[in-house]
């Protein structure tokens, strides 16, 4: 009991050291301030009045929403003495790799950097400053020469490294048994199997109604889709962060999503919010990276050939050079088990005075980083707001897409669980694929990194991303690769090449996503 | 009566010929005996000219009604739309009715327009009451975007004023009639661009009326970010659609074409704008077509060897009204990218199984009813014989909680007591 004691005050201490930093704290402050004039507040009861007032004005709701976001993003420390490095990945073996991964990319960069002769960052001359602000809405139209840069790096790469993972401390013998993981990742993670997936993802199962299920046109709406309308705009109503996700897991009507997202990541948009990203608007118009190009790069080869993201090549630009720019991302760094690359001024190498993170946020964007924020549009077309969510979304879930660590949720561990799902309950297909040199894991790797954007229709994606929220994680991102596995099974044996099999799977976009997951999770036999 | 259907066609479109090919139909030519012939406009004209005589057999079908252009000709279709309205304001229905400012509450979907040389000076006093408009210019024979241009300042069309007042009115060239109308300077914006509907209608008889839409339309975007400023008044790509001038810009992509599918702009709208009013926007859509094809059925000539595949193009501006702005008798059937290839293929495919049952030689006697199940991606947009018989919602899609529902039912008894009036 005293253990418990002990550490729910320290959750409580930490929870209320943030908060006190945030926007909130202030404008509970000034609330309270205010309230003082209203006639129902007294002097003896002063404590209890202004807490019934925060209850019936709805800010009581406001904190409770901050706080439940704080225990959803912040790993809480687990023991007092823990270091930091501790919160960002507990195994050294981890963080070491991580480190090296890091180090190559960053050499990645610079080379690129030196082979063209351009600067890391330079400030822009006054008439180019000019310019790019008259074209601050249509990035798209202009044309770089963008072909000597290559992007730093793409998912092939990154999968290369994870496969040479290993545990130093774990000592597998030579001997095959049944225990044997035959995939490509060879680090003893724990991942869940069926059984516990049905736990956790118990309101998808199939007594439970769900839209991209329920709500076709075969089913009349009166059986669950009405309802399930009905209690989302309670939901919004009572403007509770809890209830939201709770009720995301079935799933988020169109109408209802965009809000519904918002209140789930507890985005206000306030005026500092707007003002902040002008300010970092002002930040790209004066400063030019060389990421900046890296992005460009980016959103012509992936976004601006895709059918349903076209349309959006200039919010994609909007949002990603701020993004670049926005040292608030730096504290995700205290949780993400990467870290931020450090770069010298000039002629200042080795000096820590000197030492600036590049880019400003520490993220260094790679073949397909913008599909992240393309379906955002389909919900958000005002640019701070966007700019908003995506950074939030980026600092929840995406980051553990492309670092290396021990998290559930990580990268590692999905690619694990995918490949663990696969040979444990599709034994056949995963030998047979195996034997023709077509591991599961080299397809499957880059829907999982994009969390499936740009290979899913997208209405289907934001059906699968309600389910991110609504879960707090991406373990469902392996259990839909798996499914998709298992659903084109039939095809997947008679092929004999790694590239026909490529083929097999190349195209999603007539897929649905929740009858594969239910099928998989609830209806197969286990 | 035994035997293949025997095809003709003077467009030579991988699109068709494969169709036709699948279905084990014979090529001949002209000259000899066909039952079915794919023509251009131009050969229509031919074929029911008064000169030729031809006479089509019961087993001969094509796919233009004679007098189309009554609906494809852009002066013409205006035409069509104002003596309907005029008509069924002159019988007191209530679809005439107006607001307090006179403009038609249900009937106003058509932008303001004008025949030039005819009407230049209705148009001059119209273009006075709003001087810092902007009008669009558009010659009526032509198609794919060509010669037309925007004004917005009176000088920039003396010509054809001076021609209609100095020379005493002869009927001019069609060739050289224009249509002057209301440019839409407010379009509904899609990240910053432009875009306008291409929404496929096929007609199998126009009395009674019965058409279907074809659910898989699509959006069409321009290239260039949409600036009302009137410096970019001579940008083509900034303001017309068509992707036979897109094609040519320079940020034209060859994988996605600059197109949208329907269902992703009606996910857009929904979850950016909410579901009442998407569905207010698309029942809205519906309405119009449906409303044009009406103005039109009298003068129509309901040849039974006919059916008709038009291209609507439809504008929606930011507050979410659609606007009609052309229908084409002869929607392109290239294609610009492979998933256009695939569209335009099984759209052709549904109007081949819906215009020429089972795949057989035709009867063109036959009640031009096919079963539901050859619809393919078609949905009934309007079948008159069905709204007049039992009174049911037919004539919108039916989905419940429709917003047009109270207006809608009205309509339909007024729709019909106009349709008996017409008989």
């Amino acid at each position: 009991m005293l253990q418990e004691e002990s550490d729910l005050s320290l959750i409580i201490a930490h929870i209320v050291q943030k908060l006190k930093g945030s926007s909130l704290y202030a404008q509970l402050e000034r609330q309270a301030w205010t309230s003082l004039q209203r006639p129902e507040i007294k002097l003896e009861s002063l404590k209890e009045d202004i807490k019934k007032f925060f209850k019936i004005s709805g800010w009581e709701k406001k904190l409770q929403n901050a706080v439940y976001s704080e225990l959803s993003v912040f790993p809480l420390p687990s023991h007092p003495a823990a270091p930091p490095e501790h919160l960002k990945e507990p195994l050294v073996y981890m963080r070491k790799a991580q480190g090296s991964w890091e180090k190559r990319i960053l050499k990645s960069l610079n080379s690129m950097c030196t082979e063209l002769s351009i600067p890391l960052a330079r400030k822009r001359p006054v008439g180019e400053q000019k310019e790019l602000l008259n074209k601050w809405n249509e990035m798209g139209t202009d044309e770089p020469d963008l072909s000597l840069f290559r992007p730093v790096y793409a998912p092939k790469d990154f999968l290369e490294v994870l496969i040479n993972l290993r545990n130093p401390n774990y000592e597998n013998g030579d001997s095959l048994s049944f225990r044997t993981h035959l995939g490509l990742i060879q680090v003893p993670l724990k991942v869940k199997d069926i059984p516990e997936l049905k736990e956790s993802f118990v309101e998808l199962s199939l007594n439970t109604g769900q839209l991209g299920i329920d709500d076709s046109t075969q089913v009349p709406p009166e059986l669950f889709e009405n309802e399930h309308v009905r209690i989302g705009q309670k939901v919004l109503e009572e403007q509770d962060s809890a209830a939201a996700q709770q009720y995301i897991r079935q799933g988020s009507p169109t109408a209802l999503r965009a809000e519904l997202w918002t209140l789930i990541l507890n985005i206000s948009s306030q005026p500092e919010d707007i003002l902040y990203y002008e300010q970092l608007k002002t930040n790209v118009i004066q400063h030019d990276l060389l990421v900046d190009s890296l992005i460009y790069k980016d959103v012509k080869l992936t976004a601006s050939n895709d059918d349903y993201y076209f349309v959006f090549e200039d919010y994609l630009y909007q949002v990603l050079l701020c993004f670049s720019r926005d040292t608030s991302v730096l504290s995700h760094f205290a949780y993400n088990s990467a870290s931020p690359p450090k770069s010298y001024i000039r002629g200042k190498l080795g000096l820590e005075e000197y030492a600036v993170f590049y880019p400003p946020n520490g993220v260094i964007p790679f073949h397909g980083f913008s599909m992240y924020v393309a379906p955002l549009c389909f919900l958000y077309h005002e640019p701070s707001k966007l700019y908003q969510i995506f950074r939030e979304m980026y600092v929840r879930f995406f980051f553990r897409l492309h670092s290396i660590s021990s998290h559930p949720s990580g990268i590692v561990s999905l690619c694990l669980l995918f490949e663990t799902l696969l040979q444990t309950y599709l034994p056949q297909l995963f030998y047979h694929l195996r034997e023709i040199g077509a591991q599961p894991l080299r397809i499957s790797f880059k829907w999982m990194v994009r969390a499936f954007s740009g290979y899913l229709a997208t209405d289907q994606l934001l059906l699968l991303w309600d389910r991110i929220l609504g879960y707090n994680s991406l373990e469902i991102l392996a259990v839909l690769a798996a499914a998709v596995f298992a659903f084109r099974a039939v095809n997947l044996m008679e092929v004999t090449s790694l590239a026909a099999a490529e083929a097999v799977l190349a195209d999603l976009s007539t897929l649905k996503v929740m009858p594969l997951l239910q099928i998989f999770l609830f209806a197969t036999v286990t | 009566m035994a035997g293949k259907v025997k095809w003709v066609t003077d467009i030579e479109k991988s699109v068709l010929i494969n169709n036709f090919e699948k279905r084990g139909w014979i090529q001949v030519t002209e000259n000899e005996d066909w039952n079915f012939y794919w023509m251009s406009v131009q050969t229509i004209r031919n074929v029911f000219s008064v000169e030729t005589g031809y006479r089509l057999s019961d087993d001969q079908i094509v796919n233009h009604f004679p007098n189309h252009y009554e609906l494809t000709r852009k002066d013409l279709m205006v035409k069509n739309i104002k003596r309907y309205r005029k008509e069924l304001e002159k019988e007191g229905s209530p679809l005439a009715e107006k607001d307090e400012n006179g403009k038609y509450l249900y009937l106003d979907f058509v932008p303001v327009t004008y025949m030039l040389p005819a009407d230049y000076n209705l148009f001059v006093e119209e273009f006075r009451k709003s001087p810092s408009s902007t009008w669009i210019m558009k010659p009526c024979g032509k198609a794919q975007g060509k010669g037309i241009f925007l004004i917005n300042k009176l000088s920039q069309i003396k010509k054809w004023s001076r021609d209609s007042k100095t020379s005493s009115f002869v009927s001019q060239s069609s060739k050289e009639a224009y249509v002057i109308s209301l440019y839409i300077s407010n379009p509904l914006l899609i990240g910053g661009r432009k875009f306008d509907l291409r929404l496929y209608v096929l007609v199998s008889t126009y009395r009674p009326l019965r058409c279907y839409m074809y659910k898989l339309g699509f959006c069409r975007f321009c290239t260039v970010k949409y600036t009302p400023s009137t410096s970019e008044l001579d940008n083509m790509f900034v303001h017309l659609t068509n992707v036979a001038i897109q094609k040519h810009g320079d940020d034209y992509n060859h994988i996605h074409g600059g197109k949208w599918t329907v269902s992703n702009l009606r996910l857009y709208l929904e979850s950016t704008r909410g579901k009442e009013v998407t569905s207010k926007l698309f029942d809205e859509i519906h309405w119009i077509i449906v409303q044009s094809l009406k103005a039109v059925a009298p003068v129509m000539n309901n040849d039974k060897h006919c059916f008709e595949c038009y291209g609507y193009d439809i504008i929606i501006d930011d507050r979410l009204k659609p606007w009609l702005i052309e229908v084409n008798a002869s929607p392109s059937l290239t294609s610009s990218t492979a998933n256009d290839r695939i569209l335009k293929y099984n759209l052709i495919n549904d109007t081949l199984n819906i215009a020429v049952p089972n795949g057989e030689i035709p009867d063109c006697k036959w009640n031009k009813s096919p079963p539901k199940e050859v619809l393919g991606n078609y949905e009934i947009l309007y079948d008159e014989e069905l709204a007049q018989g039992d009174g049911a919602d037919r004539e919108l899609r039916s989905r419940p909680g429709q917003s047009l529902g109270p207006k809608g039912s009205r309509s339909r008894d007024s729709g019909r007591t106009g349709l008996t009036t017409w008989k």
